[in-house]
């Protein structure tokens, strides 16, 4: 077959040339030609933002510079840069969104931009914590007051009248007393030559005249493109002479390889190379494990030919590492006193005093991301220059650990940010990209790295094993008088620093030392827990297994008691107030206490009305169960009630989902209800499926067959979502991760008011049957 | 030299025969609307139409589909505007998309086969096709919307 005549292959060339001559441009300097706004070079801003958040604390911060973000094309075509990555939250429609309603931009006429990796210019890019809206509402908002203010000021000059005389509308600044009218694209070239106001001066729109914000009436900017196939991830990315390469890697977190025979792999058509990749020593972040990669003309070949390499592999000290023993290790470590994180009143003198103590220990194993579309990277490295497609959710630490790994500068590395399909945390782990510039530096050609399934399963990051145990202690009246919380479980800090056992403080702050009851006498402890694979952030995080615990407790204490769960969660939450736990510099998700402190009103709140829009208490058929669970994360309010049924066979259905969200101030309600359903479904998969098990040290699912998530046929048939309407200045909180907690201890509620038994161990697997 | 038409255009593959499809589509024909999600026929994600019937294009050599018609995302609508890709835009299926192509496929087949799937229809039909973010919810109100008419 003749490529160069092929006309669907030049398509899928001319495809990435538009992408890359995007890239390589700087927006200054392209953007000029059409008259644009446009200086000689950006000038950085820190933010002044309404209310604080922690986005100025964020590596490299915020930048708030309309020249950045900003351009008018002389036709009138507005470009927004988008610097957050986009895995299906829809932030590269929502933060452009932002701007174009702050400065009139009609939004047919907005055009956005990925923005490539770099911090320095577009502040920080880590799409990670649930953080774009809540960091960057104001910021954009700001960006577009002053590109709008440009504008006016430019056709306020050309008229010769006041800049308080004139007001930009939909696309267009109007003189109304004179009547007259000049485009954004008329006015460009001159705006362009405006002094950026300060930020100090802006006048902010009234939210009350908003066009888009709050109204969930526009679609993602990629939707066309993504039901055409046209849509661009990291795996579509073509270059010119690229390769195709898969890697064998070590199976045990930290092993090495002895040898290998290239020989029967080199035989497979098509296959053109197999070749040694450095691997580095565990732990060590994000690079590469190492092993022996295939290249070929195209990645069917590149797997062929890895399956007939013959490799000897020395598994190193987590050879040993078996999930059966480690539970009970962890079971074990549960029992005993831990690292004590937070102490109020004596918990351990209460419970001994107390009438009855209520004990669970709950278990959740290792989680894998399973993102659709698995790990893969693009590089072209030639010389001291490296340029990197990836669908990555940190750009900027892409570079900067491509640069390291390269031994070049920071500088000389492009990171071209492509769609990704899905990320879940997995993505904020570079090494795929890595692994692609070692083999393009070694090849002299640019290489694609294309993980398979089964290697995103064996290689990946999971999500950390822990044993929750919660001993709770009532007093006659059945008020719950103590409250000991032991949480065992290996640290993502340990794929930084070898020899952790202790959770970081990101960790402890999810779910341990910031539950928010009402309660005289409170311990949360953190037994020692060692690591023996590479454990990262999973969506949600430590909040999946401490809601779980926490929430699952509740349920416990008002079957023990006799209560409604409803009643006894809000009992337990306690009063309406601002809760300050005794925890020296408690981590509040980067946010300051002020903007955004643990308030039990807005966690009742969210209770209450889940409560009302989901009929709680109503009357469901027999085999049926409700269940209700509440979890503040990401500075969100969350709670969730599950509708289960289940058969006499123990098939386990879920015929109704309902879901309260206070994530403050809000931008999409259509894409906030969409990853809230998601989050349910996710919630389930984990809930029902999700198990990653060890034995000799390595993990013994392979793919979706033994690694399940939920599919249609058993997803939730409705799930409603409710968001909170905000106060006039509720700061914005988290929508991506937030859905995740709650739904989990909400389903093994529901499932104990249709069955009678409690589940205390994920995933749910065949424990309901028989 | 095997012979396919994609698309209605006619290709051919002189290479490894039993080469899976999903990879002449994506690396040799340039096609990449057609994803990898598991290479198993497990996840659904590499759907595509050969001769009216939905097949899992990673298990399936080029030589399987020597001399038959596959249709791709690229190829199922000249202005992606088929009833099940308006429907897919009219509910704002999509969270990151990277399955849909193949949810779009495969619901492409189902309608062809029966114009008016019912909701249990609709639910079997699907469920060999893995969404992570979630959008099953929507995936069937779309479905329904694309066999009523959008």
């Amino acid at each position: 077959m003749n490529f160069i005549d092929n006309p669907r292959k030049l398509r899928g060339f001319e495809k990435h040339i538009k992408v890359e001559k995007v890239s390589r441009r700087s927006i200054l300097k392209g953007l000029g030609v059409t008259g644009g706004f446009v200086l000689a070079a950006p000038v950085m801003s820190r933010q002044a933002l309404a209310y604080e958040t922690g986005a100025g604390k964020m590596p490299h911060g915020v930048v708030v510079d309309p020249r950045v973000f900003v351009s008018v094309g002389a036709d009138g075509i507005v470009t927004i840069v988008g610097h957050r990555s986009e895995m299906g939250t829809g932030v590269r429609t929502s933060l452009p969104l932002i701007v174009a309603e702050e400065m009139e931009a009609d939004w047919s006429r907005v055009k956005v931009q990925q923005a490539h990796g770099d911090e320095v210019k577009f502040g920080n890019q880590d799409t990670d914590g649930s953080r774009s809206t809540r960091h960057y509402l104001i910021p954009m908002r700001q960006i577009g007051a002053s590109a709008r203010t440009m504008l006016e000021q430019a056709a306020a000059k050309r008229w010769g009248v006041p800049a308080t005389e004139v007001k930009a509308v939909n696309h267009e600044v109007v003189h109304s007393a004179s009547g007259r009218k000049l485009g954004f694209g008329e006015l460009a070239a001159d705006a362009a030559k405006e002094s950026v106001p300060s930020i100090e001066g802006l006048k902010l729109k009234d939210p009350k005249n908003f066009r888009y914000l709050g109204k969930g009436q526009i679609g993602i900017v990629d939707l066309h493109d993504i039901t055409t196939g046209k849509a661009n991830y990291g795996a579509d990315v073509r270059l010119p002479g690229m390769k195709y390469a898969v890697i064998a890697r070590p199976p045990v977190t930290g092993g090495k390889l002895v040898k290998f025979e290239p020989a029967e792999a080199l035989k497979v058509p098509g296959v053109e190379k197999v070749m040694q990749v450095r691997g580095w020593p565990w732990p060590s972040k994000f690079q590469p494990l190492g092993g022996v990669a295939v290249i070929a003309r195209n990645t069917g070949a590149a797997i062929k030919g890895r399956d007939a390499l013959k490799l000897t592999w020395d598994d190193g000290p987590n050879g040993k590492y078996d999930s059966v023993a480690y539970r009970k290790e962890l079971e074990e470590a549960s029992r005993k006193p831990g690292l004590v994180l937070r102490k109020e009143g004596d918990a351990d003198a209460a419970l001994k005093s107390a009438d009855k103590v209520i004990v669970g220990e709950y278990y959740l194993p290792h989680l894998a991301h399973v993102a659709m579309e698995t790990p893969v990277a693009v590089a072209d490295v030639k010389g001291d220059k490296a340029e990197i497609w990836a669908p990555v959710q940190s750009p900027g630490g892409t570079r900067e650990d491509v640069a390291k790994t390269l031994g070049i500068p920071e500088a000389n590395v492009t990171v071209n940010v492509t769609l990704l399909g899905g990320g879940f945390g997995r993505k904020s782990k570079c090494d795929f990209a890595l692994e692609a510039a070692l083999l393009s530096k070694e090849l002299g050609a640019p290489v694609k790295v294309q993980w398979t399934r089964e290697d995103d399963i064996h290689n990946g990051f999971l999500h950390t094993v822990s044993v929750e145990r919660i001993e709770a202690g009532l007093d006659k009246s059945g008020k719950v008088i103590a409250w000991r919380h032991r949480s065992v479980a290996p640290s993502i800090a340990s794929t930084f620093a070898a020899g952790t056992v202790h959770q970081a403080p990101f960790e402890i702050g999810m779910g341990l030392v910031d539950m928010p009851f009402e309660i005289a006498n409170i311990s949360c402890e953190n037994p020692e827990a060692a690591a023996f694979t590479r454990i990262g952030w999973f969506r949600a995080v430590s909040n999946i297994p401490r809601a779980f615990a926490v929430q699952s407790m509740v349920g416990e204490i008002a079957q023990a008691t006799g209560r409604d769960q409803k009643d006894m969660l809000l009992e337990l939450i306690g009063s309406p107030r601002i809760v300050k736990p005794n925890v020296k510099d408690l981590w509040n998700y980067g946010e300051p206490q002020d903007s955004y402190p643990i308030d039990t009103a807005r966690l009742r709140k969210v209770v209450e009305l889940v409560a009302e829009k989901g009929e709680w208490g109503r009357k469901v058929p027999k085999g049926h169960g409700l269940g209700i669970a509440v979890h503040r994360s990401f500075v969100s309010y969350i709670a969730t009630i599950v509708e289960v049924a289940v058969d006499d066979k123990g098939k386990l259905t879920v015929p109704r989902v309902d879901t309260a969200i206070d994530c403050g101030t809000y931008v999409n309600p259509e894409r906030i209800a969409s990853q809230i359903e998601g989050a349910a479904i996710m919630g389930l998969s984990l809930a029902k499926y999700g198990e990653i098990t060890f034995k000799d040290g390595k993990v013994q699912q392979k793919n979706f067959d033994d690694f399940q998530v939920v599919r249609m046929d058993d997803s939730p048939v409705v799930t409603n979502v409710y968001i909170v309407p905000p106060g006039p200045d509720t700061p914005p909180s988290g929508v991506g991760e937030p859905g995740v907690p709650p739904f989990a201890p909400a389903l093994i509620n529901a499932i104990f008011a249709a069955t009678g038994k409690r589940i205390r161990a994920l995933p749910i697997g065949k424990q309901l049957e028989a | 030299m095997i012979k396919v038409k994609i698309n209605g255009q006619e290709q051919s593959w002189d290479g490894d025969p039993d080469l899976p499809l999903l990879w002449f589509l994506r690396d040799e024909a340039g096609l990449t609307g057609t994803k990898y999600g598991c290479g198993q026929a497990l996840c659904g994600s590499c759907t595509v139409i050969v001769d009216k019937q939905a097949v899992r294009a990673c298990i399936t050599s080029v030589n399987d589909v020597a001399g038959r018609e596959v249709t791709t995302i690229e190829g199922l609508h000249p202005n992606g505007d088929h009833p099940v890709q308006k429907a897919w835009r009219q509910v704002n299926v999509p969270q990151c998309g990277f399955c849909q192509a193949g949810q779009i496929m495969q619901a492409a087949a189902l309608l062809m086969e029966n114009p008016k799937p019912s909701h249990d229809q609709i639910r079997e039909a699907m469920s060999g096709n893995i969404c992570r973010c979630g959008c099953y919810q929507r995936i069937e109100n779309a479905v329904h919307l694309a066999s009523t008419g959008v």
